[in-house]
């Protein structure tokens, strides 16, 4: 199994503030981590080449610094680590950012499984894995919390979802992004500490990848940040109870009042 | 300050430090209710490397065979995890003292065979000298070893075993020879599993007690000579080299309980709030934690100091390896007692992690040579050193 995991590194956010001025994250003096979803991502990965053989190829976009968060990923059990860096790259949104990836998981060549958290802490968006699928035209499974087989190409997992789970099965290759109860993410050991020190880590230009420059950067990313906000608290529904014919009763009432049917 | 550690040991200190902070602390105070050895926690530690850090590359250890920094390394281990746990700590210095024997007197067979295993952490060892009879005085050892042709016929009964039953190799003194006195005691290397090897009662501590202590029973027990470790009458020696190399590991134990007390203690004093603000800003409370900071160092630099002296292969620090186990243990007694004090009435609820603490420092006192025979060691050691002065 040739696995790639894709991760962020992100502000530990918390320990992060926003400039009520400029709404953006002050960055300074705060300790960049793994994406702690991209952590499970990774071990999944890692157990998944110890059950099956193969390798794990960890990959991420981002400025040079980005590099301690590969190493960190290969005292964490990753094989290999692939850094894409360019200045070409600023300012990309997740539709520049999840092709940017995947022009990069074609240069991999042979990959039989992409394995994302499921979204990143700072932007909450959830779209760059399943982004880098519909880019490569892979199969895709979101919010998985348990793969239950991988067998004649086939993986099955299980999607969380609010009310359980859903069984799915695509074929290989394929993406998946991962919940945090697939599993606990290990404690680097001493041995891939010294296999992070030692690790030389290649960084990919724009160029390196065939990354078109229209589709990167800020040219390529068509989001626009309008405003950042706390969106206000949900407020508290309202209960009914009582027999059954009379719940129903008070809640047609209740929603009719409220022009809802 | 980070005591000149080297880069290596940093990042022993990192691992071990993760290890007893995220998967240890919040685990502890269930353990030691529940009288119970950790094989979930025995693993992580295992997984990440620590059981190798003394050990040499060529057993799957840590140690470049042309330097010998192992029990430093160890030694940084130990007050990590300690600092969470000392009972969990345990499986690892108890380890170290079962495998210490192997790597002082073992043959080059017996190292490839039982030094892999051990340096992973995939089996565990004890080291087994104490009887019901025979604790300080351990020349009066009642388990012997009669030789019947290529093998030896131990019987007899071992008390208060560290790792006991976990552990899969024992390093077990016995007598080959009572008439000999001291000079008739040898040491084996026996496996679990062997006939006529078994475990007796489980014991029931005051602390550690997440570290399995048990009775070791050998009844006609046939282990082959080539299980002798040392020579035939060198039991005692054996155990003693152990102990001289293996008392900064229950001295680093001291200090991580103590060390670990000290900063809950800290936290809970800038937390805790009585008369309107920190209990901290009293000056009185501040010198107390004052008082015990500088105890916690003081200790830290005598311990670091042997251990790198045993590791530059100075063969004469018997002394000092003794003041440093008997004052870091009696240190940790003094800093756990006054860290119950600061977290006053919580610190006595089993709930908080104090009380248990105070329970686990004790036994550091107490165990591999108690302080008193450490003093005595001491005694004889300046005796010594001023009549040789004269000459």
């Amino acid at each position: 199994m040739i696995i790639v995991v894709c991760i962020k590194q992100v502000p530990d956010t918390n320990n992060v503030r926003i400039n009520p001025e400029t709404k953006t994250l002050i960055r300074e003096g705060v300790e960049s981590i793994i994406n702690p979803f991209d952590c499970y991502a990774l071990e999944e990965g890692v157990r998944l080449k110890e059950r099956m053989g193969g390798k794990v190829i960890v990959l991420t976009m981002g400025p040079p610094q980005a590099e301690s968060a590969l190493r960190e990923a290969i005292s964490l059990g990753a094989d290999e680590a692939v850094l894409l860096s360019d200045r070409a790259f600023a300012g990309s949104d997740t539709l520049a950012t999840s092709y940017a990836l995947a022009q990069a998981i074609r240069k991999l060549g042979h990959v039989d499984l992409i394995i994302c958290g499921k979204q990143a802490i700072d932007g909450d968006t959830a779209q760059v894995g399943p982004g880098i699928a519909v880019h490569l035209g892979f199969p895709q499974i979101t919010y998985v919390r348990k793969i239950e087989a991988i067998e004649n190409g086939i993986i099955r997992a299980e999607r969380l979802n609010e009310e359980g789970y859903d069984v799915l099965e695509v074929a290989l290759p394929a993406m998946l992004t991962v919940v945090k109860e697939i599993n606990q993410p290990r404690i680097a050991s001493l041995k891939g500490k010294m296999a992070a020190k030692k690790a030389v880590i290649p960084t990919w230009k724009a160029a390196d990848v065939g990354a078109d420059p229209a589709l990167v950067g800020l040219e390529g990313s068509p989001t626009l940040v309008v405003e950042i906000f706390t969106p206000p608290p949900r407020k508290g529904g309202k209960t009914i109870t009582g027999e059954p014919a009379d719940i129903a009763g008070e809640a047609i009432r209740d929603m009719r009042a409220m022009g809802i049917v | 300050m980070n005591y000149l550690l080297t880069e290596e040991q940093l990042m022993i200190k990192e691992t071990a430090r993760e290890i007893a902070q995220k998967r240890i602390k919040p685990i502890a105070i269930e353990y030691d209710e529940k009288n119970e050895f950790p094989w979930e926690i025995q693993k992580i530690i295992a997984d990440a490397g620590l059981f190798g850090v003394y050990l040499s590359e060529q057993y799957g250890g840590m140690i470049d065979p042309a330097k010998t920094n192992g029990i430093t390394n160890l030694v940084v281990a130990v007050e990590e995890l300690s600092k969470a746990c000392g009972g969990i700590s345990l499986s690892l210095a108890a380890t170290a003292l079962g495998t210490l024997p192997i790597v002082l007197f073992g043959s080059d067979e017996q190292k490839q065979k039982y030094l892999p295993d051990l340096a992973s952490g995939a089996k565990l060892a004890a080291f087994a000298v104490t009887e019901a009879g025979a604790g300080s005085d351990a020349g009066s050892i009642q388990t012997t070893a009669r030789k019947d042709g290529d093998d030896y016929i131990l019987n007899g009964t071992k008390q208060w075993i560290t790792n006991g039953e976990v552990a899969e190799t024992y390093a077990v003194v016995a007598m080959t020879d009572k008439t000999k006195g001291a000079r008739g005691a040898t040491a084996f290397i026996i496996e679990k599993g062997t006939p006529g090897f078994s475990f007796g009662k489980k014991e029931d501590k005051m602390g550690i007690r997440a570290s399995s202590t048990y009775e070791l029973v050998f009844d006609d027990c046939k282990v082959p000579a080539s299980q002798l470790l040392g020579k035939v009458g060198q039991g005692f020696v054996v155990a003693m080299k152990t102990f001289d190399m293996s008392r900064p590991g229950v001295a680093a134990q001291a200090l991580g309980i103590a060390a670990g007390a000290l900063d809950d203690a800290v936290a809970y004093a800038r937390q805790r709030v009585q008369f309107g603000k920190p209990i901290i800003a009293n000056q009185g409370l501040r010198f107390l934690l004052a008082d015990m900071a500088m105890k916690v160092e003081a200790s830290r630099a005598l311990v670091y100091a042997v251990a790198r002296s045993i590791d530059a292969g100075d063969l004469k620090c018997q002394k000092e390896s003794a003041i440093a186990k008997c004052f870091a243990s009696d240190m940790a007694m003094e800093v756990t007692t006054d860290a119950v004090q600061v977290f006053g009435g919580y610190g006595y609820m089993k709930e908080y992690p104090m009380e248990k603490r105070m329970r686990d420092a004790k036994i550091t006192q107490i165990y591999e040579g108690t302080n008193q025979i450490q003093r005595d060691v001491i005694g004889h050691a300046l005796v010594k050193e001023a009549a040789s002065n004269e000459k």
